[in-house]
């Protein structure tokens, strides 16, 4: 059984839709990228995953069980945590006090510290900046807070939504990079990137999304190797 | 110099009564961007609960004047607090996801609906709190015979504001309500549920608000049923002037319009003290739009 199940999920803005019925699903210990132009719908689909947008038609099952009568703030308690589009880091409060946001829904104290520990090993920075106000990090240490901050609820499946964008190479390749000893800590991963062939490089299987639908889902290299995705998304 | 302390003192006991309430629009513009227009009557009504209570159901005859001032001081501010979360849910709640003005307009209603209720049930002349509930002990500060009361209510405002501060800043819980203030969906992300941080908000700025008004009562003697119009007004001035969306800004905004109110009638004349106070506030928007301690940060994107 699949760890994540999306069936037929449709989306609407008012009388817009954005998602036209989108399949997908994501095996516990995968790394899946979803890829798409501006506007697919991929944002979207990562938003109904936490609940944030309620879809109008379809399921989504986590461990097998629907998400769709659960509230939004419940979600995270079910396992499944999010680096959201923008990064929405609480720029008035600090480093650490996002952090421990984070970790809202965790009860067992002892756990949040070794989680922290973990986090700050992944991002040394964040320990440097632990006391800075969110808002006046740099903006490649605004997403490690916010890969960090959804790390903090200790989830079995971790949405991350461009974490790329805007970032430096050098910081893209440290964020990949993280993202890859996420995964091999045991937390999959769902990873949308406008960044494709970092993406495929980094994950097993990818789903390619146009205007609400997912057009084509392959294995990570077959869809590197595709002419039509060489075509549109990794620069011919 | 005596005079210019005890205007001082008497400054901070009425600058701390403005910030108690100016922290209840504070709070809930801070969660809901919305200017609860019925958070002076929340005021009117604390003040005359507190009547009630100490007089009609006699508990200071019971508990002795003092036992009395503070049970009722316990009891207004939850009795209030109940009501602000009711009123939340019955004009607030469902108009949510209405656009802007809806939420304004049934905040409006709301304050008419309280104001014509507290003229309904009690009439429409004043009341008098009895003057045995009014601490009558003076204590000599540097040579002077202060009040007891007034140290009292700044005593009580300054305790109050201290509590709620480290609630927000040392609790989870008050972490939550200021992750909510600033992003809402990232705020459900983390597992925060936001309505239930709303509810939270609607009760302590309505139960801070309605200590305000039983301590009104006792300082001033006199209370009625448009308090909420003036006090409410000058607390959402001190609000704005600290910064509305920002809880030291509206402790600041509310002791400092106290003192200057206070001062201007003093030295210049009672008739100016409004007049003055307004004059502040505008120079203050004037060099600073978003209040004196609004928007310290500015959040990248
Ligand atoms: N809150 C909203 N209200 C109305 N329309 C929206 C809203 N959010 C997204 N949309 C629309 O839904 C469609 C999908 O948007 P979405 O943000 O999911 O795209 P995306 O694939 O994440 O794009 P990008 O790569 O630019 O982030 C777009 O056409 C967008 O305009
Ligand atoms: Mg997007």
């Amino acid at each position: 059984m699949a760890l994540l199940e999306l069936k037929g999920i449709r989306v609407r803005y008012g009388n817009v839709e954005a998602l036209h019925g989108i399949d997908l699903s994501v095996e516990e210990g995968e790394i899946v990228t979803l890829l798409g132009a501006n506007g697919a719908g991929k944002s979207t689909t990562l938003l109904t995953i936490s609940g944030l947008v309620r879809p109008c038609a379809g399921d989504v099952l986590f461990d097998g069980r629907s998400l769709l009568r659960i509230p939004a703030h419940d979600v995270v308690r079910q396992g499944i945590a999010q680096s959201p589009e923008g990064r929405r880091v609480f720029g008035t409060m600090t480093v650490l006090e996002n952090l421990r946001l984070g970790a809202f829904s965790v009860r067992d104290k002892d756990k949040c510290e070794k989680t922290l520990e973990w986090i700050f090993d992944l991002f040394p920075r964040l320990f440097e900046r632990r006391d800075q106000l969110a808002g006046t990090l740099s903006g490649g240490e605004q997403q490690m807070l916010a890969i960090g901050r959804a790390l903090m609820a200790q989830p079995r499946l971790l949405l991350l939504d461009e974490p790329s964008l805007g970032l430096a190479p050098l910081f893209v390749r440290s964020i990949f990079e993280t993202v890859r000893n996420i995964s091999a800590s045991g937390v999959t991963v769902l990873l949308v990137e406008q960044n494709a062939r970092a993406a495929l490089k980094l994950a097993s299987r990818g789903y390619v999304l146009e205007v609400g639908n997912v057009v084509m889902h392959d294995t990570a290299q077959n869809l590197l190797a595709d002419p039509s995705v060489r075509e549109a998304y990794l620069g011919g | 110099m005596e005079q210019f302390f005890q205007q001082l003192l008497n400054g901070l006991a009425v600058g701390g009564i403005y910030a108690l309430v100016a922290l209840g629009y504070t709070m809930v513009y801070g969660v809901l961007k919305l200017i609860n227009f019925a958070h002076g009557d929340l005021f009117t009504i604390g003040a005359y609960l507190g009547l009630t209570l100490l007089v009609s159901c006699n508990l200071s005859g019971i508990l002795g004047p003092a036992a009395a001032v503070l049970a009722v001081f316990v009891m207004v501010a939850l009795l209030v607090a109940l009501l602000g979360c009711l009123l939340e849910r019955a004009a607030y709640r469902p108009l949510r996801k209405a656009n802007r003005l809806s939420a304004v307009v049934s905040a409006l209603g709301a304050s008419i609906f309280f104001q014509n209720a507290v003229m309904l049930i009690y009439g429409a002349r004043f009341y008098v709190y009895p003057d045995y509930l009014r601490p009558d002990f003076t204590v000599s500060l540097f040579g002077m015979a202060v009040p007891g009361v007034r140290l009292l209510v700044i005593a009580a405002s300054v305790l109050l504001m201290l509590a709620l501060w480290a609630f927000i800043q040392r609790t989870r819980t008050g972490a939550a309500i200021r992750a909510v203030a600033i992003d809402q969906g990232a705020a459900r992300l983390m597992g925060i549920n936001v309505n239930r941080v709303i509810s939270l908000v609607f009760f302590i700025g309505p139960g801070l608000g309605g200590a305000a008004g039983l301590m009104v009562g006792i300082y001033y003697g006199q209370i009625d049923f448009t308090m909420g119009w003036s006090y409410g007004l000058k607390a959402f001035t001190a609000a704005i002037l600290g910064g509305i969306g920002n809880i030291p800004g509206a402790m600041l905004g509310g002791l400092l319009l106290g003192v200057i109110e206070a001062l201007a009638a003093g030295y210049i004349a009672i008739a100016w003290k409004d007049a003055i106070a307004f004059l502040v506030l505008i120079l203050i928007l004037i060099i600073r739009p978003t209040g004196i301690l609004g928007e310290r940060t500015a959040d990248k994107l």
